[in-house]
Parts: structure tokens; sequence; C-alpha cells
């Protein structure tokens, strides 16, 4: 199983009020089908089997069809026919990653979409933290290993203010003022908060579990570093208001105070 | 030219159209020109609170709309010399408001006008986009709890990125804060937010504080901006927040519970 990374949440930018739609990117957490080609006889039967063990997660769930490292020859399978399989399976194809080109457009002909190719899961473990409080994994299969060379640091020198999300990727975030509740920062990298952070606080989302939180007053609403989060009822009311930083230690998400 | 300023909250409720009577006849009797704008299309509060439900013949979608010419929708206000009022339609909606319709409006009246005051619906939608999208300035009338410090926050925030200003790249919108219905003793008891709560929250500048007064339902009623009810509590805290809005410095009054004596509490309840 494999994930696509998050990508950056893109709110169209509108151009008069309010336009009938809005079009805006979304990170998705999908499963992706790696056929192995030996055994492709048995792929039918035996995802019947994994699909019984968890009905509930496995119905009617998205998925992304890896046609990479497949051989020429398997390149050609039917992928109608294969949609209409895990159809009856109440899995969901929803598009195809990797593959050559003859394979792509035939992909596209069948209606799937070619997707970017994901990052691989890894599942991170579940620990508490120092105050005792359970630390929990985001959600299963959200945690991607970094694989991008970091790029220079982004800087916010205004408030951020409820609604507003912003996403360093692939680098380090700043922001020169004060983080609203219902504000979202997220980064590949380190998030340093030089005033009070009230809102959400996701740090090294693509898997740096290197990457650290600070902030000059610690108000916020949720902390993640790696996939690994807390709550605002989880912070120690020891730190509340005062400056800390996060950071996992030993498979801890640990909060302390600077 | 004249200045463009929005009175919006993001909540409903909270004193949006109280305060924009309130300012436009402050800035009045200063003997600044002003129009007040009602762009709370299909609801129509703004005519109501300045008592000139009556005289209303064109409204401000017809003039959008080209139906009419904008001194023929203007209404003088006949208490007030240098205000005049720009009501709205109540048989249309928030989708009349054009961006095109609204800034050629806007522009014909900085001309004429020292201060155009736009009335925002609440919301986050178009109505309430369309009437910061202009503005220089914003006054942002809040109410001392959670759910309307939240919003008003998620309304800087689109001053700050969704306004023309922003759009372009100029100097922002000037933030103002007008913290209104602010009942001292429910805030000393804890039941309300305290002005230091939320101006940590919010971080601008702290325009007014507007007390919770009777005051401001009396004089709706009978269609008179509370600014001049100049014995209100309302009304003085109104002048005062103007006064500051041109630059004068005055102290915050209001902001703490009035003590009194067992007699005035006894002649105050006989009265
Ligand atoms: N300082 C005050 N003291 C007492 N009542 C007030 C005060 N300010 C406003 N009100 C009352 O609150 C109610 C709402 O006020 P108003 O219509 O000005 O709010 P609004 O923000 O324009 O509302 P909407 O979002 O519906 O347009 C009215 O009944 C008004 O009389
Ligand atoms: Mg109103």
């Amino acid at each position: 199983m494999s994930v696509d990374p998050r990508t950056l949440a893109t709110a169209a930018v509108l151009p008069d009020g309010e336009p009938s739609f809005q079009l805006r990117g979304s990170a998705f957490t999908m499963m992706v089908l790696k056929i192995n080609e030996a055994r492709a006889g048995a792929l039918v039967t035996e995802l019947q089997d994994k699909v019984r063990q968890a009905p509930n997660f496995f119905r009617n769930a998205p998925i992304v069809v890896d046609l990479d490292g497949l051989s020429d020859d398997m390149r050609r399978i039917d992928l109608s026919g294969l949609v209409a399989r895990l159809r009856s399976l109440q899995l969901i194809v929803v598009g195809v990653q990797g593959g050559s080109r003859n394979q792509q457009t035939a992909a596209i002909a069948a209606g799937l979409p070619v997707v970017p190719s994901g990052r691989p899961a890894r599942l991170e473990p579940v620990a508490p933290t120092v105050t005792g409080v359970a630390a929990e994994a985001l959600s299963a299969g959200t945690v991607a290993e970094p694989t991008t060379a970091r790029q220079p640091t982004m800087i916010v020198n205004e408030p951020v203010r409820s609604g507003r999300q912003i996403y360093a990727q692939n680098c380090d975030l700043i922001v020169t003022a004060m983080v609203s509740a219902g504000a979202e920062l997220l980064a590949d990298g380190n998030i340093h908060v030089y005033g009070a952070l009230r809102g959400r606080a996701l740090a090294g989302l693509g898997g740096d579990k290197g990457a650290r939180i600070f902030c000059l007053s610690m108000e916020a609403e949720m902390l993640s570093v790696a996939g690994l989060y807390l709550v605002s009822e989880d912070i120690d009311p020891a730190v509340h208001r005062k400056p800390a930083q996060v950071h996992l230690k030993d498979g801890y998400l640990r909060l302390d105070a600077i | 030219m004249g200045k463009i300023i929005v009175m919006t909250s993001g909540k409903g409720g909270v004193g949006k159209t109280t305060s924009s009577a309130a300012f436009a006849t402050g800035f009045a009797l200063r003997g600044y020109k002003t129009v007040v704008i009602d762009f709370d299309v299909g609801l129509r509060n703004l005519d109501l609170v300045m008592g000139c439900e009556r005289r209303v013949v064109f409204d401000f979608i017809n003039i959008i709309n080209g139906e009419a010419r904008l001194n023929q929708a203007l209404i003088k206000d006949k208490r007030v010399d240098n205000l005049y009022i720009l009501p709205t339609s109540q048989t249309r909606d928030k989708d009349a408001l054009t961006k095109e319709g609204v800034e050629k409006v806007l522009e014909e009246l900085r001309q004429e006008f020292d201060y155009v005051i736009c009335d925002s619906p609440a919301g986050i939608e178009r109505g309430a986009l369309m009437a910061l999208y202009f503005a220089d300035e914003a006054i942002i009338v809040t109410n001392p709890e959670v759910s309307s410090v939240r919003d008003s926050d998620r309304i800087l925030g689109m001053l700050a990125a969704r306004s023309r200003r922003a759009e372009l790249n100029e100097e922002p919108v000037k933030e103002h804060l007008l913290l209104t219905r602010y009942d001292p003793a429910r805030v000393e008891r804890g039941e309300m937010l305290n002005v230091t709560d939320v101006l940590e929250i919010l971080a601008i500048p702290l325009l007014g504080v507007i007390p919770e007064s009777q005051a401001v339902l009396r004089a709706s009623n009978i269609g008179m901006p509370v600014t001049l009810d100049d014995k209100s509590t309302a009304g003085q805290a109104y002048r005062d927040a103007i006064a500051r809005f041109l630059g004068e410095q005055i102290e915050h009054r209001f902001v703490k519970p009035e003590r009194r004596g067992f007699f005035n509490r006894l002649l105050r309840r006989t009265a």
C-alpha cells in the first residue's frame, strides 16, 4: 500500500467576488495497488481475502493502480476488465500511476486519469508524550519519507488570520506575527512563530522527523511533527502562553518550554 | 478624493448598521460630506435606522443597473447637513452587486463626498466581499464574545488577502476595532471577554468601546442615529470614536462598570 504525498491545497483565485464554483487543490490518502506480476493469476482471489478481513476499511475505497515495474507483456493488461473486477470487490479504481505512454493513453481512454506518483507511506510509532498524553498518528499511512531537497525558508510578515492556510513546501516557515485560532501552518521543514501560535501547526509534513515547531506563546489548537500530533487539550498547562518548542524524540512528541 | 470606509464584522447582529448610521451622522455633524450605503441587499435595514424608509424611490441596485442616476437615489438627511443615504433594494439579492457596478458607484461617490461608508451584510460571501473590496479603511465591529471575535479575525484575513488594495499590492486597508454592546458588569462577572482579551486576539488598534445601551434600540425605533442622542452613553461613545478616527486623542470611557451609591441605585430604580 502506498499514498500520494500531501500536496499544496490551492484555492483558485476568484476573479470577481463569488463565482459559481471554486477549484482547489486537496491532498488525499489513497491506496495504490501494486501487482506482483509473477502471481497475477491469484490477484482477484487474494485481494478478496484481504477485503474480507477489513470490509469497512475497504468498502468503496478509491484505488490507484500502479503500472510501474510491470513487464511489457503485463502492461497490456485489460484495464477495463481489471476495473470491473475490482469494482466487484467494492474497490473503486480512480486512476493509474506510472506506466508507459501507451499504457497511460489507454488508461485515459478508459476514463482513468494518470495521477502523479505518490510517496509510499510508513507508519509512525504511536507513543505517549512526556506529559503522559498519547500522541496519535494522524491517520494510518499519511506519513511519507522526506524525499525532496530543502528550499529557502518561507517568511510571512503579517498575522495569519482564521481561515487561512499557508504551506511551506520543502522548506521552513517563519511567521513574524501571530497565528490566529482557525489558521493552519504547514511546512515540510521547521515552523517558527514569533508571536502567539493559536491555530494549527504541522511541521515535517513530508515525514521529516527532525522538524520542530517553535513559538513565543504556545496556545495552539493542534501541533504535529511528521504525522504525530497533539491537540490543545493535550498541551501541558505549564507551557500554555509560554515560549515553547515541539519536537520528536525517541518516537515521542515532546512539548518543552524554551 | 473621499475615503471609502467599510463597516464589517463577519458575524451578524453585532451592530454594523447601528455603527454605520452613527459614524455617518458623526462625520456629517463635523462638517464632512458623508454618504452611507446599504450593502445588505434584500434586507434593507439602514434606511430604517436612518429614519428615511418612506422616502426611498430608487436604490443602490438601480444605480448599478443604470436604471437611475445617483442623485435620484441619494436621500438627503433632514436633520443633519452633509449627510446622505443610499438605500438598497429589498427585492433583489446579493448577486446584483457586480464588481464593476459597485466600483462605478463608489468612484462616482468618492469624487463628491469626503466619506463613503459601506454598511456590510453579515457573512463572508459576496455581499460582504463587495462591501470590503474597495475599502481604504475598515472598521471591524465586534462584540465581546468568542464567536464574534473569531469571525472578525476571519474578516481581517479577507481584508488582507482579497481587498482591492491587497490584490493590487497597495498599502493595506487600515484597520480599526470597534467593540460594541460592551457590558462592563457582565465582563466583570466573566460572562464576556474584556477589552484586553479581544485586543490580544485581534491585535489591531482600538477605535472605541460602545457600551450596551437601551438608547440604541430606542433610537433605531424612531429612526434616529444614536449619535444624535448625546445624553446616552452609546451616543457619547460613538462621538468619542469618531473623534479618534479623525485623529483626536481621547481616553476610552465606558469600559468599567458604573459604581453607584445606595441612593443612586434607589433613585434609578424609581426613575
Ligand atoms: N450598543 C448597543 N446596545 C444595545 N443594543 C445594540 C447596540 N448596538 C446594536 N444594538 C442592537 O443590536 C441589534 C443588531 O444591530 P445592527 O442591526 O446594527 O447589527 P448588524 O451588525 O447591522 O446586523 P446584521 O448583521 O443583521 O446586518 C439591533 O437590535 C440593535 O438595536
Ligand atoms: Mg446590518
